[in-house]
């Protein structure tokens, strides 16, 4: 296994001050009669870069500038300081709000105008997450927390602010991860042997009721389609301090795909966050195109791919994280066959097919993809 | 009972009647097709009259018009100059007397040309009210002669009923005064006298008109001092002239050959050309032309059609120049901009004429107006059948920013007048300009370029109104950045806001600048865009 630097210590302590100090710059700048100017990270693909030592997508050096002078920026420039000044408050207030509480804090209609300051969400999402880049902090370090997603069953002690949680008697909804999982907050025993992340909910509760985890001594863990940070930072951790092998099961089609390499190598949306959310040691155990052949999955239970899919499958094969010949091979399998499969398609061999056969088999055999 | 056929006899003297006769069963022909427009009619052929003389006489005019209602639907109208007067011999005839005149026969631009106008308002007043017309008239001489006249309308001759002079004493003038007493009714709408008046002044921003209407007193200022370049008489120009014109002015010429022929009876044929026409068509130049045969005369026509000619002269054309448009649009329709131009002189069958148009926009303009003009005179009916608005409604205004189905809609006044030798009116009251292809070519040009010029307007008001925008947009997120700051640093809002609205004004001037110099080099979008996600979506 690679060790990796830790990673907690790199980021911000002090985000209130941080905050502070954003905002005295403008401020600054103001003063001098200056066009003010917020620097941020470049949060896209021209400035993100893999990192091949710790198999990380990274973010670059890029910096945009986010003026008050330019027409295309001023409003987003106005949110950038409300939702600073919002993190501020709550701060000073000692409280968590939700990422909607903040949105509805700070939307409000513009004096002598019919606008409003956020429209939706959408806008002040990603105004955050610019500023937790820009500060370098955790939007748990503003005080701030997204919806739950995730779910989690199996051999795991979990003590959450002292209350004492057993992974392995949590019924059939099994336990929701929260937004913030820092070990400050949520301490975690482990018991089992390796880690099954699974991208649907539905295959997540067909295995938590034939208690696959109990069978095979695991922990099964789905993020409901995309993970969100709250999921993705538990698969790290699970991997970093009990050292568990993490094994990732998606549909086969490049959405499914690109949800692994999420859960692995980090996303480019939140590549400064990639050393707390990726685990690069996590396996692709399915499905793939080439599962159609080795399980005889009948061909009426395939769907063509359509064209988003064929683009979309094009833009990954250029991505670096799916170099290694494996995905490359996979990825050309699935535009020359021209399909795609679903989890639920295990179904048409039976029901219990995937607890029974598929998973034991893949195991066993370490049949991943990189 | 059965009638006794008429001898070729009776059925000729049935049939000689006099002009006035005709007149006096057909005045919708004159423009006297109801009470409104008689009313119209009768001002405008007073107006017409007295710009003709003045300009002609080279006078800045001074018209004076008065409608006064005297009983229901019975009104005195007086139209006054300072003119040069007309001679004392001429006056009954001038009035008295339909079709006289000389103008039906020369060629030169002028707002009569036929000698039916003056004198069928004299036959209407007498019809309609059995009123004579009384007429003052002086050529400066300090002596003012009064003729009192109807027209005996058997003969088509005057019937003058008092003649005297009287002396002016101290407060000399000359001119022509006419008083009508006749049928009438009027209104104040888009057809009316006002709205004549109105744009005659427009035409004419030479001339200082004072309208006494029943309902007051309106005053059209003078707004220019120059009186548009003198019209020359010509002779006809061989363009567009047809086999018939041909072949009777062959039989009427006084030159000896065929080739003297065309190079004196046509305006701008030199004896080369005249020359190279006779070769075309294989006709000796030395000829007679009485004795050139029909044939030929085809042949001739056709070889006229051939050679390269040159533009009739333009002397005998008096447009008013781009000046005297804007300055009469400016001064009665106060528009917030404001472009005019002229077309090179241009001819059909023959006849040189010259098209003129402007385009007001915005300011007191509230709707849509097309103005038509014929040797300054302004056409207030049968729009619909006129060339100047056909050409009007095939330009296509959306693509020079302006909205409107055929016409422009919004604010937007188009002037535009044809100058020619021979207006051809699709009737004798004189209401629509007939639609030859080279009126309807010259029209549409000229509305296109001068459109163009409007769309260029146009486009830069509507970037300065997305500069204000911009300005706008500065200036509304800086309350909230300011509370923003406060929260964050303790210093007041106010303050900071200040501070904003002070920084926009200062970088105001360099970010027009900046803009410009963008638009100047790539001509898109000017504000660069922060880069975006390209991988939007993926996230929570």
């Amino acid at each position: 296994m690679v060790e990796r630097k830790s990673s907690i210590e790199t980021y911000s302590m002090t985000p209130k001050e941080d905050l502070i100090k954003l905002a005295k710059e403008v401020l600054v700048q103001i003063d001098k009669f200056e066009n003010p100017d917020i620097k941020l990270p470049i949060r896209a693909l021209s400035n993100i870069y893999f990192d091949e030592k710790y198999n990380l997508i990274r973010l670059g050096g890029k910096m945009s500038h986010r003026t008050y002078l330019n027409v295309a920026h001023t409003r987003k420039f106005m949110q950038t300081l409300m939702v600073a000044a919002e993190c501020k408050k709550i701060i000073d207030q000692g409280v968590t709000i939700s990422i909607r509480d903040l949105y509805y804090a700070l939307k409000r209609t513009i004096p002598e105008t019919k606008e409003n300051t956020f429209e939706e969400q959408e806008e002040s999402d990603p105004i955050l997450e610019d500023i937790e880049a820009a500060l370098n902090t955790l939007r748990e370090r503003l005080h701030l927390k997204a919806d739950r997603k995730g779910y989690l069953a199996g051999p795991l002690m979990i003590n959450d602010s002292g209350d004492e949680i057993d992974g392995s008697r949590m019924g059939s909804s099994g336990w929701a991860i929260p937004s913030n999982v820092e070990p400050e907050i949520i301490k975690l025993d482990n018991r089992a042997d390796f880690v099954l992340v699974i991208e649907k909910d539905a295959v997540w509760q067909r295995l938590n009721e034939d208690k696959f985890w109990k069978k095979h001594n695991c922990i099964i863990i789905t993020g409901k389609g995309q993970p969100d940070r709250g999921t993705r930072r538990i698969v790290n951790r699970l991997h970093s301090e009990f050292k568990l092998p993490i094994y990732v099961l998606t549909d086969a089609d490049p959405w499914g795909y690109y949800i692994y390499s999420v859960i692995k190598q980090g996303s480019i949306n939140l590549s400064f966050l990639s050393d707390r959310l990726g685990t690069p040691e996590a396996k692709f155990i399915g499905l793939t195109t080439a599962d159609v052949k080795k399980y005889k999955i009948a061909s009426n239970v395939t769907i063509k791919l359509n064209q988003g899919d064929i683009k979309r499958t094009n833009e990954m094969m250029n991505y670096v994280w799916f170099k290694p010949k494996e995905w490359q091979a996979e990825l050309k399998s699935m535009l020359e066959l021209g399909i795609k499969l679903e989890l639920e398609a295990l179904s048409s061999k039976g029901i219990k097919f995937i607890s029974e056969t598929y998973l034991p088999d893949k195991i066993s055999k370490k049949d991943f993809l990189p | 009972m059965t009638e006794a056929p008429k001898t070729a006899q009776q059925m000729a003297e049935q049939r000689e009647i006099s002009i006035s006769q005709f007149f006096e069963k057909n005045r919708h022909l004159l423009g006297y097709d109801n009470k409104i427009k008689a009313l119209l009619t009768i001002v405008k052929e007073g107006v017409d009259n007295a710009l003709d003389a003045t300009e002609e006489a080279r006078i800045l005019p001074e018209i004076y018009v008065k409608v006064e209602e005297l009983e229901k639907e019975k009104y005195k109208i007086i139209i006054k100059d300072n003119g040069p007067g007309i001679l004392k011999k001429h006056i009954p005839n001038v009035f008295g007397k339909l079709l006289y005149g000389s103008k039906f026969h020369r060629l030169k631009q002028g707002r009569g040309q036929q000698g039916i106008g003056i004198s069928g308002c004299v036959l209407y007043s007498q019809l309609t009210t059995g009123e004579p017309t009384i007429i003052h008239s002086s050529i400066g001489d300090g002596k003012t002669l009064k003729y009192t006249l109807k027209i005996d309308v058997k003969s088509n001759e005057p019937k003058i009923l008092s003649e005297e002079t009287t002396e002016d004493g101290d407060n000399k003038w000359h001119g022509v005064q006419i008083t009508f007493i006749a049928e009438g009714l009027y209104r104040e709408h888009k057809q009316s006298v006002l709205e004549f008046l109105k744009q005659v002044a427009i035409a004419n921003p030479y001339a200082a008109i004072i309208f006494d209407s029943p309902n007051g007193r309106m005053e059209f200022k003078r707004s220019a001092s120059t009186l548009p370049i003198e019209a020359k008489e010509i002779q006809p120009h061989l363009d567009g002239v047809e086999v018939g014109i041909l072949s009777r002015m062959l039989h009427e010429t006084k030159a000896r050959t065929c080739a003297s022929f065309f190079a004196t009876e046509f305006s701008r044929i030199g004896k080369l050309t005249a020359d190279s026409i006779c070769k075309l068509a294989a006709v000796d130049p030395k000829i007679s032309p009485r004795k050139i045969t029909q044939e030929d005369v085809v042949k001739l026509s056709k070889a006229t059609k051939e050679v390269k000619l040159t533009r009739p002269p333009t002397d005998c054309l008096s447009p008013l120049g781009n000046e005297l448009i804007e300055s009469g649009l400016k001064k009665e329709l106060s528009p917030e901009w404001i472009s005019a131009l002229s077309r090179p002189p241009s001819v059909y069958r023959g006849w040189p004429f010259q098209i003129e148009v402007g385009i007001a926009y915005g300011g007191s303009i509230t709707e849509p107006a097309v103005m038509r003009f014929a040797n300054k005179v302004p056409l207030l009916y049968q729009q619909g059948d006129c060339a100047i608005t056909k050409a009007a409604m095939a330009v296509d205004w959306k693509r020079y920013g302006v909205p409107g189905d055929k016409l422009p809609e919004g604010p937007v006044a188009i002037f535009i007048h044809m100058a020619s030798v021979w207006v051809p009116f699709t009737s004798e009251s004189k209401e629509a300009v007939s639609s030859y292809d080279e009126i309807l070519r010259e029209i549409k040009l000229a509305l296109q370029d001068c459109a163009r010029r409007l769309s260029l307007y146009l486009s830069s008001m509507r970037k300065a109104e997305l500069i204000a925008e911009k300005k706008q947009t500065f200036e509304k997120y800086a309350h909230e950045t300011a509370v923003a700051i406060e929260e964050l640093t303790g210093v007041p809002a106010k303050k900071t806001k200040e501070t904003i609205m002070k920084l926009v004004e200062l970088k105001w001037g360099e970010i027009i600048a900046e803009e410009q110099a963008e638009d100047n080099s790539n001509g898109v979008n000017g504000s660069q865009k922060e880069e975006v996600d390209e991988n939007g979506g993926e996230e929570e």
